[in-house]
């Protein structure tokens, strides 16, 4: 039997008046990836975003319910704990215009203020860029700035940078929606990678990727978890009519 | 179509685009006047001499400025002192809360600042500061101090500061906070660390300029700072100031004090002049780039 | 409010060193969050020290200025004659030398400041010559003011004092008249560049419209242009009376400085501000300081709101 990471129960979100998650539950299994899918404004990057307490630093935005990472209440600690051990990666690459790219690497350290040996450092920078894949690319120009990667490299870029605190789970917000097809293949690719060591969820509007990438899939609608399953039964034989709709296209 | 309408209609429209175009120009004109003529009626005052001396008495002739050179740097370093840092972090609380009633309050007080006449801020100054008060178990000696000067020129900067922190902080994209806070930095680190720095430009030029404001600023000196014809770095005692030096000698009768209110402007101007250029380089050059 | 309990401590290969590490970034994080606090606090406390600084220059003066309230009363405002020393005061000699000199100066300065907004928002936005006037327009709002009332005593006042007796009035060349030139020049920059970004504001499908009609590029700016734009540009021309009202240093060098109702344009005067600059540390009698502050408390008021509406009507132009 696998171990649940992560477990959510009745777990509501708000913009002020505006209802966007409803009741979800959910279990997430370690070391596995999530697509999390769903049509526009169906509340899925919401949700993603309460899971590491992001949704809060929106002035109105509430929420209530129980989250529970490795049966610890998320709403019980404190944020920067939560942040530290679930890393979340974005829709738009962005990495810290005013650091090189070493400095974005290990910014998570730097900026907040840990001090680490030299020797450490260099390690914790090489190893974090070869798991993205981008060790090769950059070792001769690690001390420009970051952005001037391209769109793809940033991207890995940005997930060096949370690879590099080391958490238990990363959270991806649509995180090839502003990439070249090239590019996009890059950082799914490295999805497998990361699954040895960590868990990853990652909200997507775009069902062939849900299907490449994913071990298990749950189906947002209308601020609903209506489904979650195997990724396998999700796309083959789905139990929700509305499930059904979407993957075959029926609304977007 | 009458051709001939159509022609006066562009005539008229030429010659008013000529006469906007006069107009425009002729602004300059007085710029360069005074340019001109305080370069000229300046340079031939100045030398080393009257960069290191103290202003001598009626009757004889030369002296210097050092005095005022001296008491406008420290008089404007105090200020600086006092106003980067409280403008800086007002500048930041507003761009953390657009809404809020303390907010809108802190954003009219800086709006109603900002328009207050420096006389009036002397004013101010001058009962916080130079007269003689007494709470209970506080005794304030009070008298004519360059601090109390420094205090009416921080007031003067600190609406500039904050507006151009608030200003520079909002336009910075919202990823860039998400991008530190996801990765479990503390708030005060997030903005000490990424957000100021990727802003600093912006700061930095709203600080620049809020110095070159005040560096001309004789008013709120007038019973404050005061003025005093000799070299002091006390900022507990009355202290001398390049404007202050200007307005008191310019007024005079005397033709030596009026070649060194000369110099003193031409001094005066060159500083001011060259703050406002370095702010617009350092703004283009720090700037960062996305 | 978190307590030491709640610390996640779950290390999942725990090896002694990864749980010591794990223990010290936890305590870390517990320092950081306390400072974080403390942060968070000292941010408010600044903003309210905006606002309580405000209220407290405000209450400075009406304190200050009670002992004139009281005594003087209300028709202080509008008696006309000043004497300190037979302890006579009346504010109207330097109301009216503070409107004649700061409307004078803004009647001057108008076509010039819409002009260079015009010239900078419509005609040539870009290129090096709009650069040069825009960067020019900039240094004479640089320019401090004493220097400007120095040039004006020197340089100025003689060329008035020769037009005073070529149009055959009495030749003093300090005066308002004076003030008003060097005040006029001052205060170009405000409504300039407020009216140039105003300008630049207007839609270019507007001024096509009026294009494809065959209006002509005059026609264009006065019946789709300025009317766009005419509440910004008032409010430019709002922020630039704010100015020449609370100017003090280059109208106090050469108003003249007489308590005396100014009989015509080219008469000495006195305005509040430069009463204020010139009496203020001679004044050796309670009532006549308390005066004085008065002046200050009513040019307070009057700023803050003639500011306050100009900045009122331009978020009201920039939000729509």
């Amino acid at each position: 039997m696998e171990s649940t990471i992560l477990k959510s129960r009745n777990f509501n979100a708000s913009f002020g008046t505006n209802h966007v998650v409803k009741n979800v539950n959910i279990d997430i299994p370690r070391n596995h990836i999530i697509a999390v899918m769903g049509p526009s404004g169906c509340g899925k990057t919401t949700y993603l975003r309460c899971i590491n307490r992001m949704h809060e630093l929106i002035p109105g935005a509430t929420s209530n319910g129980e989250m529970k990472l490795n049966d610890e209440d998320v709403y019980q600690m404190h944020p920067i704990f939560v942040r530290l051990k679930i890393g979340m990666v974005f829709q738009r690459p962005n990495p810290f215009p005013n650091l090189s790219i070493y400095d974005n690497v290990i910014a998570g350290y730097k900026l907040n203020g840990i001090k680490l040996p030299k020797g450490e450092r260099d390690g914790i920078v090489e190893r974090s860029l070869t798991k993205v894949a981008l060790w090769k690319e950059v070792k001769d120009s690690l001390n420009k700035k970051g952005s001037f990667l391209s769109g793809g490299q940033q991207q890995r870029l940005c997930i060096a940078r949370t690879v590099a605190m080391e958490p238990e789970m990363i959270l991806f917000d649509e995180p090839t929606s502003a990439l070249d097809p090239i590019s996009t293949s890059t950082v799914e690719e490295l999805f497998h990678e990361l699954k040895a060591n960590y868990t990853l969820v990652i909200v997507t509007h775009n069902m062939q990727q849900a299907a490449r990438v994913s071990d298990k899939t749950a189906f947002f609608y209308m601020g609903e978890l209506v489904e979650y399953d195997e990724t396998k039964i999700m796309f083959t034989n789905p139990k929700d009519n509305r499930t059904q709709n979407y993957i075959t296209g029926r609304f977007s | 179509m009458d051709g001939k309408y159509v022609k006066y209609r562009l005539g008229k429209s030429y010659g008013f685009q000529s006469l906007v175009y006069l107009l425009a120009f002729a602004c300059i004109v007085p710029l360069l006047a005074i340019l001109f003529y305080i370069i000229r009626a300046g340079i031939t005052k100045i030398n080393w001499h009257f960069l290191v001396n103290i202003p001598k008495p009626v009757g004889e002739s030369g002296g210097g400025i050092a005095n005022a050179l001296v008491g406008s740097i420290i008089i404007i370093l105090v200020a600086a002192v006092i106003a980067v840092p409280i403008g800086i972090l007002a500048g930041v609380y507003l761009s953390e809360h657009r809404k809020g009633r303390l907010a809108y309050w802190c954003r009219l007080s800086t709006d109603i600042l900002q328009g207050v006449p420096s006389i009036v801020i002397g004013i101010v100054a001058y009962f916080w500061l130079v007269r003689p008060w007494d709470i209970g178990f506080i005794h304030h000696r009070g008298g004519f101090s360059a601090l109390s000067g420094s205090v009416a020129l921080a007031i003067m900067m600190l609406p500039i500061i904050v507006r151009s922190t608030e200003e520079t902080l909002k336009l910075l994209p919202d990823s860039l906070r998400e991008a530190a806070l996801a990765l479990g930095m503390p708030f005060h680190r997030v903005m000490f660390k990424v957000i100021i720095p990727v802003g600093i430009s912006g700061i930095l030029s709203g600080i620049m300029l809020s110095v070159a404001r005040i560096t001309g600023e004789t008013a709120p000196l007038l019973f404050t700072a005061f003025g005093n014809p000799y070299l002091s770095v006390n900022i507990g005692k009355p202290m001398q100031s390049l404007p202050l030096l200007i307005f008191n000698y310019a007024t005079s009768p005397y033709q030596d004090w009026l070649n060194l209110a000369w110099g003193a402007s031409l001094i005066l101007l060159v500083w001011v002049l060259f703050l406002n250029i370095f702010t617009k380089v350092i703004t283009r050059k720090w700037k960062v780039q996305f | 409010m978190i307590t030491r309990s709640d610390i996640p401590l779950r290390v999942i290969n725990s090896s002694p060193e990864a749980i010591l590490k794990a223990k010290k970034r936890t305590k870390r994080s517990f320092r950081q969050i306390r400072t974080e606090n403390v942060f968070r606090h000292t941010l408010t406390i600044m903003g309210l020290i905006m606002v309580i600084l405000v209220l407290g220059i405000m209450l400075t003066l009406a304190w200050q200025s009670r002992l004139s309230i009281s005594t003087l009363g209300p028709k202080y405002l509008w008696s006309k004659v000043w004497d300190p020393v037979q302890d006579i005061y009346g504010a109207w000699p330097f109301l009216l030398g503070t409107l004649l000199t700061s409307f004078l100066a803004l009647i001057i300065s108008v076509p010039f400041s819409v002009s260079v907004a015009i010239f900078l928002g419509e005609y040539h936005p870009k290129g090096w010559l709009p650069d040069f006037l825009k960067n020019a327009v900039e240094l004479i709002a640089a320019v401090p003011s004493v220097i400007y009332g120095f040039w004006a005593l020197e340089v100025l006042v003689p060329y008035v004092r020769k037009f005073e007796s070529a149009i055959g009035v009495e030749p003093v060349g300090v005066g308002i008249f004076s003030s008003s030139l060097i005040l006029a020049v001052m205060i170009i920059p405000y409504a300039a560049s407020l009216g140039r970004s105003m300008i630049s504001l207007v839609p270019s499908h507007l001024k096509e419209a009026a294009y494809a009609l065959g209006a002509t590029r005059w026609e264009v700016i006065r019946t789709v242009v300025l009317p766009y734009t005419k509440s910004g540009l008032f409010a430019g021309i709002l922020l630039s009376l704010g100015r020449a009202l609370g100017e003090t240093m280059a109208v106090t060098m050469v108003i003249g400085n007489t308590s005396l109702i100014p009989k015509n344009i080219f008469a000495p005067g006195n305005t509040m501000a430069s009463v204020i600059a010139n009496e203020f540390t001679e004044a050796d009698k309670p009532v006549y300081l308390s005066a004085l502050i008065e002046l200050g408390l009513v040019l307070f008021l009057v700023t803050v709101v003639i500011n306050l509406i100009g900045k009122k009507i331009i978020d009201r132009f920039t939000n729509d």
